[in-house]
């Protein structure tokens, strides 16, 4: 039984488990206690102190990381708190360099938020001195803009705590602080990898991805080119957000639909290409344990644990599959296959990816993803760059009527869609693996021991005769944890899937940014994956070899899984990387 | 045996030793055996004296002859005279003023030291503290073994809690107090840490402890360990006490090898050791949380507490933290125990507290007065007062953390509660005098300017909070001040106060508001009235020639910038368009024609 | 460090060495008579056996220190022996061998060793 304490917010009286904060305690009240720097299991430091409260000391408490005690009384709207809350607010605007209205986060700001709801009516109360930083946009997936940053450190939290990478962090002290890596190094410069959960977390738009809008565009305008878009699975369960829709809505077939109207010559779907890298790595799968691979294998479609295995954990670089991640397989396939039965020349045409993520944009330059000269995949951009292009083309996309991707690589099976959240490649893998094997249809689809948010899931799935133990993980912080467990020789699996982000792709670094406001109260990781999981409760095919374009393209193309030419054009190679660069 | 009938002490402090405390001992040796007096009368090198303003300082016991400002040449005649033949050297001995024809030859005479009770310095300028045997002689690590042999850990923290002992870091919190929380948490392993981050400008309490004494904090660590059940301890020492932390590391080895630290201490099974960490010199380094994470190799930024270090300290584990001058007095405590100690200063402040004394006064230096002893004799008595006959104005105790004291306050007894009843606190013991010339709003800038330079740059009112406030600081001491930056200055000031995170950022605007509180006319001066009274501000003030002049034509001569016109013999004129106001020329008359308006 | 008595022991050696930094109220002050004559006539050796016999018998309150001319140059080796509340005694042409005894006899047991003092020295 969980100890229940009781304390008085604003005159009200909770009941909270102990060890709750005042925040939360004040939340139970029915007050909103404003926050900036605290963000739920990311960041919990007390430094913006905006949530100043007056529990009868000399000085005021921040709430956000206050542990309640018993029979505590809390005062959160008194004149000197109020005061002294909008007073840091109004420091923290006199430092801040507010180019709101063409701010890529106007309208989705917290600060601008705390700055309406806290009453600023003089944000230059408190002028003086204002640093100022070149931007730093070296990285091929994330800008960082610090003249517009309030030093929250959500994303230092993001990348030192959760991710266990910490390639930012507070450099310099005083007024001069800012937030940057070691040793005056760009982010290109360090160990990075590009996850972009630094994106999310950041309150203000001191965080951005790389905007690649504007070659895709250009691409579209291009009438020598022919352009082929491909959204991921994870896009579709949140892409609505950016349009005010509930978290949680698959808009697939809006999507479809949009893109279209965008421009885009053929509207694929990376869903297909999930399905045909379970084809190749369910039997790469078995290949290894048959004939004595390397094991446990590890998956490879998230391209941020990929190069956080390439800085950190080079040791199991020959455990990873060799499958391209799915984006990657059908820009290979596009500009082969595809461009074979189209009859068009591969050097006319564009591959454009929409992600969740913004590592992407960095695994889309990799050499070794390319087949001929051409890379697999032209252009990449994330959800949030989409919503940007559907808003800037006037599309109303709430009301669109739905629309199917183009047929040949468009078709997909619920394995597929449930690739954007964690435990969907393991479960899709195991669903294709178990027929293969046991040469039995698989009656109960769902394997549910590997869903869910938690950071670690482990199973054991009995498949025949054998008992396969298979792990998950999602953040390269949980993954660090697993590896390192494996390494002692605590742990011993067969396969393992890993995803880069906590929760996987639903909530990676390209996904729309959602306010702290709610994110510390709301879960939305599960909302988005629910959508996913929806999708393939509903679809009749739910195993990815079932998929007839899949079977398709090995007759007519690529023979039969792990095939010489599937190798060709579908699996990739790994090499160690340097921590500072 | 070695048999020696005098000791030579020679002051090996930090201050001392920049004024060449080093070749004087040298030089001691060589003259010693020059004379055949080596086997007889030893040299030690001991830590701080206190009185640092006479230094390097030198004392000759048994007489206990009390020799100040000496320099090498001065170390034969003190041979040849003293060691040799027995004539103290009258002129070398220190004199209380320098116009004074008598002369004190012990330490005990001397009105700087009359009015001081050594507790925490008891041992410093008296031992050589690279022996530890010197520090048993004096009844060291004797209070280890009673706490080991005889006192249960609950004993321990009860005798403490009873002497009343309060943090001589500042805060001032009781260390009886704080060993209680300590040791009611649970755990595998705890932690015992000596604060040596000593940061405010101008103290030198806790270097002087660990160069003079360093055995005193390595006990009390001890017995703080067994109090709170911790057997690793750390001292956080800035690296640029390279003294300190060199005699320290020696203390811990001899510690080591005389097993009063490792396994087994005194055959009673208790466990302890400790190690010396470096900080590299951030003053938030001395707030608590932030100098663990220090030691944990992290930024130094502070957390919040809660989680008190007693709970959730040093790597996660409960930890006790004090500072170096509490650690000094414990042995003591338990050796003469707790009803001794609270027999010394006032109730609710027992014992002592040491004070770096500096900025306008005579005798700058190191001072341990027991508690509740008046300011006013800590300015007049042992500081000697103000020289030059210049008023005093003000004293600022605490440091940057602190505030000033005004005249009409220097009767107020030294202690917590009373400092922090006007405005100011005991800090860690820093003690500047300001006189008439000084100009308290600059005095406010100078604080400040420090603060700013020092915080870590976490929370926003500390970061930018009291940038802003230093900004109006500077504009005000330039003459651009203007009507509203003293409310604006009270609003951050008090906001800052009440929202920053930690001790450090609450107590950054002290200097201001103290200075707004006593001084307010300065402020209103400066603004309103672009005039700055004590004449200090460069901006402010302009250099005028009165009719005194001779028109000798020196001051046009040395005016840097030509602004200063006239014929000789005739009274000359400071353009003040071109004046650079350097002050060259005030000091070249010699006729005091020159004034500051 | 196994016992306190180990502790007690670098105590007492140490002290005897570090006790001219200890200011005793019943301390007994030896005063030789230094100056050039002093020295001429032998109050070095003299001055060195108070302090070895001070040592040996681990005397604590006992300093020895120096003095200038006393003005009598002619009875050097000259010294003072000051007891706390009694009449300071001076002894005259004082050598190495008499230390001994005056240490025991006055220092220790308190018995002026009567036939060294100026007194019967200036014979009545």
């Amino acid at each position: 039984m969980e100890q229940m304490i009781t304390v008085t917010i604003d005159g009200v009286q909770v009941e909270v488990p102990a060890g709750s904060t005042v925040l939360e305690a004040a939340r139970k009240a029915n007050v909103n206690i404003p926050t900036l720097c605290f963000l739920k299991d990311i960041n919990q430091t007390g430094n913006c102190r905006l949530c100043v409260v007056d529990c009868g000391g000399r000085a005021l408490q921040a709430a956000c990381v206050l542990p309640c005690t018993p029979g505590m009384v809390v005062k959160t709207n008194t004149p000197a708190v109020r005061e002294a809350r909008k007073m840091n607010l109004e420091l923290i605007l006199s430092n801040h360099d507010k180019k709101c209205l063409s701010c890529v986060r106007s309208q989705n700001c917290e600060l601008q938020a705390l700055c309406k709801e806290l009453g600023v009516e003089d944000g230059d109360r408190f002028a003086g001195a204002q640093s100022t930083y070149a931007i730093d946009d070296t990285s091929v997936s994330i800008v960082r803009d610090n003249n517009k940053c309030v030093l929250c450190r959500r994303c230092v939290g993001a990348c030192a705590n959760v991710q266990k990478i910490g390639v930012i962090g507070p450099v310099m002290r005083g007024f001069k602080t800012a937030i940057e890596s070691p040793f005056e190094k760009k982010l290109a410069q360090m160990a990075c990898i590009n996850c972009g959960q630094c994106i999310t977390a950041c309150p203000v738009g001191a965080l951005t991805e790389k905007d690649n809008t504007k070659e895709v565009w250009a691409a579209i305008n291009d009438t020598t080119k022919h352009v082929v878009v491909q959204p991921a699975p994870a896009v579709r369960a949140a892409l609505g957000e950016e349009f005010g829709m509930p978290i949680g809505t698959s808009v697939t077939g809006k999507m479809a639909a949009a893109l279209r109207r965008l421009g885009f010559d053929k509207v694929f779907d990376t869903d297909f290409a999930a399905d045909l890298t379970i084809m190749e790595e369910a039997n790469e799968l078995i290949d290894r344990v048959t004939n004595g691979g390397v094991l446990p294998m590890i998956t490879s479609c998230s391209p941020g644990w990929i190069k956080f295995c390439e800085h950190y954990y080079p040791e199991f670089l020959p455990n990873l599959s060799s499958c391209k991640s799915p984006h990657e397989m059908a820009g290979a396939m596009i500009k082969t296959y595809y461009a074979q039965k189209a009859g068009i020349d591969p050097k006319d045409i564009v591959v454009v990816s929409v992600m969740p993520c913004t590592a992407k944009k960095f695994e889309a330059k990799r050499p070794e993803l390319s087949n001929n000269g051409l890379f697999d995949v032209d252009h990449v951009i994330t959800t949030r760059e989409l919503a940007k292009m559907i808003k800037e083309a006037g599309i109303n996309f709430t009301a669109l009527e739905d629309e199917d991707f183009d047929s040949l690589m468009g078709a997909s099976t619920g394995a597929a869609v449930i690739f954007g959240t964690t435990g969907g490649v393991m479960e899709a893998a195991l669903r294709t693996a178990y027929e293969v094997i046991t040469g039995e249809t698989l009656e109960n689809v769902n394997f549910t021991a590997v869903r869910g948010m938690e950071g670690i899931k482990e199973a054991s799935v009995k498949v025949g005769d054998l008992d396969v133990n298979v792990a998950v993980a999602s953040s390269t912080g949980k993954a660090a944890e697993l590896l390192d467990m494996i390494k002692n020789g605590e742990k011993n699996y067969t396969f393992i899937e890993i995803m880069g982000c906590p929760g996987g792709c639903v909530n990676g670094g390209g996904q729309p940014i959602v306010s702290a406001q709610i994110r510390n109260w709301e879960d939305i990781r599960t909302k988005r994956a629910q959508a996913l999981y929806s999708e393939d409760e509903a679809k009749t095919l739910r195993k990815s070899h079932e998929n007839p374009e899949i079977k398709q393209i090995y007759d007519e193309f690529l023979g039969k899984p792990n095939s010489h030419k599937a190798h060709e054009l579908l699996h990739t190679t790994y090499e160690q990387r340097d921590l500072y660069l | 045996m070695d048999l020696f009938r005098a000791h030579v002490l020679v002051c090996g402090g930090t201050g001392c030793t920049s004024s060449g405390s080093a070749e004087l001992i040298k030089r001691f040796e060589e003259q010693l055996a020059a004379n055949g007096l080596d086997k007889e009368v030893k040299v030690v090198r001991t830590g701080c004296f206190g009185l640092c303003e006479a230094g390097p300082v030198v004392i000759v016991y048994p007489e206990g002859t009390f020799y100040s400002r000496i320099k090498v040449e001065d170390v034969d005649e003190i041979v040849t005279e003293h060691l040799l033949k027995g004539r103290i050297v009258n002129h070398l001995v220190y004199k209380e003023k320098a116009e004074e024809e008598e002369t004190h030859t012990t330490l005990e005479d001397i009105d700087f030291y009359r009015p001081q009770m050594r507790l925490a310095l008891r041992n410093c300028g008296r031992i050589d503290p690279e022996n530890i045997d010197e520090y048993i002689a004096f009844d060291g690590y004797k209070a280890l073994g009673k706490v080991l042999t005889e006192m249960s850990p609950e004993d321990v923290i009860q005798e403490m809690i009873k002497s009343g002992l309060r943090g001589r870091g500042g805060g001032g919190f009781p260390t009886g107090k704080k060993w209680q929380f300590a040791a009611a948490s649970k755990a595998d392993q705890k932690y015992i840490i000596c604060n040596a981050d000593e940061g405010d400008p101008g103290a030198f309490m806790d270097r002087s402890i660990l160069e003079g004494d360093p055995h005193s904090v390595i006990e009390a660590m001890a017995i703080g360990g067994y109090a709170i059940g911790a057997s690793e301890g750390y001292v956080y020492v800035r690296a640029e006490y390279p003294i300190a932390v060199k005699r320290l590391q020696l203390a811990i080895d001899q510690a080591r090898e005389y097993g009063l630290l490792g396994k087994d201490i005194f055959g009673t099974g208790f466990n302890f050791d400790m190690y010396i960490r470096l900080g590299a010199g951030a003053f938030v380094c001395g707030e608590e949380t932030a100098l663990m994470h220090s030691i944990e190799g992290g930024r130094g930024e502070p957390t919040p507490k809660p989680p008190f270090p007693a709970v959730r300290g040093l790597f996660d584990k409960p930890s006790n933290i004090n500072n170096v001058e509490t650690y000094a007095n414990i042995p003591q405590i338990i050796l003469n125990g707790a009803d001794w100690f609270t027999s010394i200063g006032t109730p609710g402040n027992s014992g002592t507290k040491v004070f770096a004394l500096g900025g306008k006064i005579n005798n700058t230096g190191l001072v341990e007065v027991p508690m509740g002893t008046p300011l006013r004799d800590v300015i007049y008595k042992i500081g000697g007062g103000i020289p030059n006959g210049k008023a005093f104005k003000a004293v600022q105790t605490g440091g940057p953390s602190g505030g000033c004291i005004p005249a009409e306050n220097l009767d107020i007894a030294i202690d917590y509660d009373s400092l922090t009843a006007i405005g100011s606190m005991m800090g860690s013991g820093g003690m500047i005098v300001m006189d008439e010339d000084n100009c308290m709003v600059d005095i406010a800038r100078f604080f400040l300017d420090f603060t700013v330079d020092e915080s870590c740059g976490k929370c926003t009112p500390c970061r930018i909070g009291t940038k802003r406030m230093l900004e109006i600081l500077e504009r005000i001491v330039e003459g651009k001040g203007e009507p509203g930056d003293i409310e604006k200055l009270e609003t951050l000031g008090e906001n800052i106060k009440k929202t920053a995170l930690c001790g450090l950022g609450q107590t950054a605007p002290n200097p201001v508001l103290s200075t707004l509180k006593y001084f307010r006319h300065e402020y209103e001066a400066h603004i309103y009235e672009k005039r700055c009274p004590a004449h200090h501000c460069q901006k402010l003030l302009n250099y005028v020639i009165t009719d005194k002049c001779r028109g000798c034509t020196l001051c046009s001569k040395v005016c840097p910038a030509g602004a200063i016109t006239g014929t000789v013999k005739e009274q000359h004129v400071i353009d003040t368009a071109k004046c650079l106001k350097c002050g060259a020329c005030m000091e070249k008359c010699r006729f005091g024609a020159i004034e500051k308006h | 460090m196994k016992s306190l008595a180990e502790l007690e022991a670098i105590r007492q050696k140490t002290l005897s060495k570090v006790g001219t930094r200890v200011e005793g109220e019943d301390e007994i002050r030896v005063v030789v008579g230094m100056a050039t004559c002093g020295i001429a006539a032998g109050a070095r050796p003299v001055m060195l056996k108070f302090v070895e016999e001070a040592q040996k018998r681990n005397l604590k309150n006992v300093t020895v220190s120096q003095t200038g001319c006393i003005g009598m140059c002619r009875l050097e080796p000259m010294l003072d022996v000051i007891v706390p509340g009694k009449e300071k005694v001076t002894y005259v042409k004082v050598n190495p061998d008499m230390v001994s005894r005056i240490v025991a006899e006055h220092i220790v047991n308190g018995h002026v060793v009567t036939e060294y003092t100026i007194g019967a020295a200036e014979g009545k």
